[in-house]
Formats: structure tokens, C-alpha cells, sequence
């Protein structure tokens, strides 16, 4: 059975859809990368599969079943953004309200929950500073514990929203891995929305790649050409390779280079076998 | 006179009454308002409760009322207007503008005794009526109802709202109830404490709270407590000197604490990180899952 099953898809806001007739059906265990410029539908399609946003036409099934926000089906990982220093919310805290937040009333937890909340610390290894405020971790350590909070109820499919934005290349791929092993300890779908294909690369099934609300499905190989690319932007695009990454020079738009210069080789990047 | 007989009197005890109960509303709220960055919604409330209480005295002849009245219609307006903070931020900044310039020419047009209508700004914690205070306990009531009923969202919405609103937290929802429980609060306080010392009841023992406490159960008790301890330590210092106005003992105990706590603050925090033994930032190594 396919994890997320969509079928003839129009979503968006207002008059116009952003996203428009989308097919899509994914398979427990893959892991799909998202791409495409701003205002592609990328972000869309996340509020589509978490309920927030309603169909205009089409069908959206996520194992089985209509999504919902509450649903534990889905784990949810959003955009890295730091916290106050001093907020005061421990990493179990924030954790903790990942798990009963939409709930009324104080802050409580029942045993079973707290021995839930463990365990998922552990799994992303954030037990040993689940006690210290949110604020003064470190981005990566912040986003573990988002991570911890989106696999709180196991859920069959993770959406992530850009969860390496403003981490450091060494964060991102620590990041990518903790998300990748629960993909595979759990057997679970993951779709990843991000600007930055090369810290994924190396642990992506398929692209998903969106512009202007169209849409192309393919292995890395079949995606990533100048010929599909073109196609898709209706206009001519570069693909370039260069050493283990991948850029892609669509019109004035540079949307997955990572240009900087400065890879940081100690913390281990990992190489693209398929290219 | 000394402390004891003045104790005696129900100037003194409607007075602390009243402090007690202000500081309950303003040291709960306090937290959420530095965690969603509402201090300038605490001026901007605490300021336009002065219109609401000019048109009260012109239309009703009840300034408290207006002011009340006033500072949940404010409230509305804010979280219609801005629902990130700086959209927020100035669509106070016009309300605030536009309605103390509606405020004094309401009261430019009012021909009875205005002192009514400027206590609100400056507030008269001493003359405190019996009315007053049943008004103010039920308020207070009602906040703690609402606050402890929507404690868990509005924490979850405040520290993370994309997360909370994924796992279905309603976001504007709880944003207007908190704004209106705010307005509701602070216009109440105001008119007896004064604009002055809203904004460090409301603000000042909250953010001492955040610099020494750890989690967020301790901060806002601890916030309580110091605001607790500044109204009636700021109003048993008036009594006995009695040439200060409390306003200063208050405002002073305040800031004192959160002098405090930023000095002691860090210090906190390091031997707390001590004693949780490890990190931040070195776990990558740690957790090579690949």
C-alpha cells in the first residue's frame, strides 16, 4: 500500500492554486526530496498532508486515511528557528508539548507519555541534554529535539519542512542522519522540503521537484538533467557537477548550490555514490 | 502612626488587597508576554485604557467601565491587525497614536471633574473602594480560570508556532483570548497602580523569573512571587514612610530583583550545566548513527 497516495491535487490559497493537478504516490521506506523554487507549491503540498490546508479538487490519502492536524500518522518537522536564550522550556518541555500541547489545561504528564518522551529523546540522542534550557543548545541539538518531537507517536510518514536552513554544512548532515535512521528503523516515508539537494543527496530515493505548481517525479538521475530541468522551468536550465555535488543554475535562480567553498571534510560529509 | 495601626484601617487593607491581587494576574501573565514579545502591548493597553475610561465618563458617567469596555475592543483591534510581532508591533503603535489623541479630546469635551479619567493613568492604589475591589477579585478570578485553562497551548504556541500549529493548536484563536485577558488585566491594573506600574508588574518579575528558574512551571510562580513580594513590600514601605508615594517602593523592589537575577543569573546557569555534565555543540561526535 502506498504511504501517501494523492491524486489529481489542487491546493493553494485564495482564487489561484498553487499546486495543480499533482500525482503522487510514495512507498513506506522512501525518501523523497522536495525541491523548487519559493512559492513552488513545496510548502503547499506539507499543509495539504498535515491538514491545515484543504484540497480545492483532488484526493490526498495518507495511509489510508484523510489527514488531519492531530493526526499522529504524520510527524512533523519545521524550519529551523532559534529560541530566546532565555526562554525557559527545557528540551523535554518542548518535546513534552510535541506530544499533548493542543491539550487544555497545565503542563502534566502522564507516566506513559513521560516514558514516551524518553525514549524518543533517546532514539535522536538528546537525552543527556534534554534538562538544559532550549535556548542555549546549538541548532543542530535544537532540531534533534524537533526531530524527537515529530517521532513521538511513530508515525509511517515524516514531513520536513527545510530543517537544515541556518545550519551549519557539519549540523546538516548530523541532522539528515538522524532523520534517515529512523526512516529506516521504522520503515518510514520521508518527504524533505529542501533549497539544498547535496546533504540529502546520498540518502534520496526520488525528487519531487516543483515549479510554478508543476511538477516532475524521478530518481536523482532522471531528475536532475538538463533535459527534464528545462522542461520543467520552460526554459533552459544548467546542470553542473562538480567533485560530489550537484548544481542547478536555473535562470537567474542558483537553488541547490552550495557555493560557499568552505566544506567542512571533518564532519564527514558523506560522498553521492551514484554519481 | 505606626505599621500596626495603619494595618487597621481599610484604606491600608483595601489597598493591599488590591496589590495582592494585581500582582496574581500581572506576575501569571508576565511569562507569556516576554515569551511572545507583548511588552509594547502591555504600554499600548495600560495607555488606551485612559480613552476607554474618557468615553466611559462622557457616555455613561463610569470611567472603569469604559476602560474595561475600551481595553477588549483595543484587544480586538491589535489581533485583528498584526498577528506576527512587528506587524503587531505597529499596528499598536497607530492604535496607540490615534486613540490618546481621541482620548484627550473626549476629555477636553467633558465638563465635569477629570481626575476620574487621569487616576486611570496614574492610578490611587490608597483610595481603593470595597466596589473596587470585589470588581477587581472577580477579574482576577476569571483570569486564573482562563490562564490555567489555556496554559498548555498558549506555552506550546508561544515557543514554537509552527509546531503548534501542525499538532493543531489554534493559533489566532488563543491569540485574542490571550490579548483580551491581557488588556483585561492590565487596564484593571492600571486604574489602581497606574500606567507605571503595569508595565513593571507585568514585565519586570517575569523576565527575573526566566534568569534564574528552569522550566517553565517554576518561572511563572516564581514571577508570582517577586511581583507578590514588590506590590506589598512596595506598599508596607509607603505606609511607614509615608512621604513616598508606594509607586516607588514598588517600581524599586521590582527592578531590584531583576537586578538580581541578572547578576546571579549566569552563575545559575553554569552550575547547572556543570552539574548536567557535558555539551552544547560537541554531540555530534557522540551520536554517529550512520
Amino acid at each position: 500500500m502506498s504511504s501517501i497516495e494523492i491524486l489529481g491535487l489542487n491546493a493553494g490559497y485564495g482564487e489561484r492554486p498553487v499546486l495543480q493537478d499533482l500525482d503522487l504516490a510514495t512507498q513506506p521506506g522512501e525518501f523523497i526530496a522536495v525541491l523548487g523554487p519559493n512559492g513552488s507549491g513545496k510548502t503547499t503540498l506539507l499543509k495539504v498532508l498535515l491538514g491545515l490546508l484543504k484540497p480545492m479538487a483532488g484526493s490526498v490519502l495518507v495511509d489510508g486515511t484523510s489527514p488531519k492536524p492531530r493526526n499522529r500518522v504524520v510527524g512533523y518537522i519545521p524550519q529551523h528557528r532559534g529560541f530566546d536564550r532565555d526562554l525557559p522550556i527545557r528540551g523535554r518541555d518542548l518535546v513534552t508539548l510535541g506530544l499533548n500541547g493542543h491539550k487544555l489545561g497545565l503542563l502534566r504528564a502522564s507516566a506513559s507519555e513521560r516514558a514516551l518522551v524518553d525514549r524518543a529523546l533517546d532514539q535522536v540522542g538528546a537525552l543527556e541534554y534534554a534538562e538544559a534550557p532550549v535556548g542555549m543548545l546549538s541548532g543542530g541539538e535544537q532540531q534533534r529535539l524537533r526531530i524527537a518531537q515529530a517521532i513521538l507517536g511513530e508515525p509511517s510518514v515524516l514531513l520536513c519542512d527545510e530543517p537544515l536552513l541556518a545550519l551549519d554544512p557539519g549540523r546538516q548532515s548530523e541532522v539528515t542522519r538522524v532523520i534517515d535512521q529512523y526512516r529506516r528503523t521504522h520503515n518510514a516515508t520521508v518527504l524533505f522540503v529542501t533549497h539544498e539537494i547535496n546533504p540529502v543527496l546520498p540518502y534520496v530515493d526520488r525528487i519531487l521537484y516543483f515549479v510554478e505548481g508543476r511538477s516532475v517525479i524521478g530518481t536523482p538521475r532522471e531528475v536532475l538533467t538538463r533535459e527534464t530541468l528545462s522542461d520543467l522551468y520552460d526554459s533552459p536550465v544548467e546542470v553542473v557537477r562538480v567533485g560530489e555535488r550537484v548544481i542547478v543554475l536555473a535562470g537567474d535562480e542558483e537553488s541547490h548550490s552550495e557555493l560557499d567553498g568552505h566544506h567542512h571534510h571533518d564532519h564527514g560529509e558523506v560522498p553521492s555514490p551514484w554519481i | 502612626m505606626d505599621l500596626g495601626s495603619y494595618l487597621t484601617l481599610p484604606f491600608a487593607d483595601h489597598a493591599l488587597a488590591a496589590g495582592l491581587l494585581i500582582a496574581l494576574i500581572c506576575g501569571t501573565i508576565g511569562p507569556f508576554v516576554i515569551a511572545r514579545q507583548m511588552a509594547f502591548a502591555v504600554h499600548g493597553a495600560a495607555e488606551l485604557s485612559f480613552t476607554g475610561a474618557s468615553a466611559g465618563l462622557i457616555i455613561a458617567g463610569d470611567p472603569v467601565a469604559g476602560a474595561l469596555i475600551g481595553s477588549v475592543v483595543v484587544a480586538g483591534i491589535i489581533g485583528l491587525l498584526g498577528e506576527r510581532s512587528r506587524e503587531r508591533d505597529s499596528a499598536i503603535g497607530v492604535i496607540l497614536a490615534a486613540g490618546l489623541g481621541l482620548g484627550v479630546f473626549l476629555l477636553s469635551r467633558y465638563q465635569g471633574f477629570a481626575s476620574a479619567a487621569t487616576n486611570i493613568l496614574f492610578g490611587n492604589i490608597f483610595g481603593v473602594s470595597t466596589m473596587q475591589i470585589l470588581i477587581l477579585g472577580g477579574l482576577a478570578l476569571g483570569v486564573m480560570v482562563v490562564m490555567i485553562t489555556i496554559y498548555r497551548p498558549l506555552l506550546f504556541a508561544s515557543v514554537d508556532p509552527e509546531l503548534a500549529e501542525a499538532r493543531g493548536v489554534r493559533l489566532k484563536l488563543l491569540g485574542v483570548v490571550f490579548l483580551v485577558v491581557l488588556a483585561l488585566s492590565v487596564t484593571e491594573a492600571a486604574q489602581i497602580v497606574g500606567t507605571l506600574l503595569v508595565l513593571s508588574l507585568a514585565i519586570t518579575p517575569a523576565a527575573a523569573a526566566q534568569r534564574v528558574a528552569r522550566g517553565p512551571a517554576v518561572t511563572t510562580l516564581l514571577s508570582i512571587a517577586i511581583a507578590v513580594i514588590a506590590t506589598e513590600g512596595g506598599l508596607l514601605l509607603a505606609l511607614v514612610f509615608s512621604t513616598v508615594p508606594p509607586t516607588v517602593f514598588i517600581s524599586a523592589i521590582s527592578f531590584s530583583s531583576y537586578f538580581i537575577a541578572r547578576l546571579c543569573g549566569p552563575s545559575i546557569t553554569r552550575r547547572r550545566r556543570e552539574r548536567l555534565g557535558h555539551l552544547v555543540a560537541a554531540s555530534a561526535d557522540h551520536h554517529d548513527h550512520a
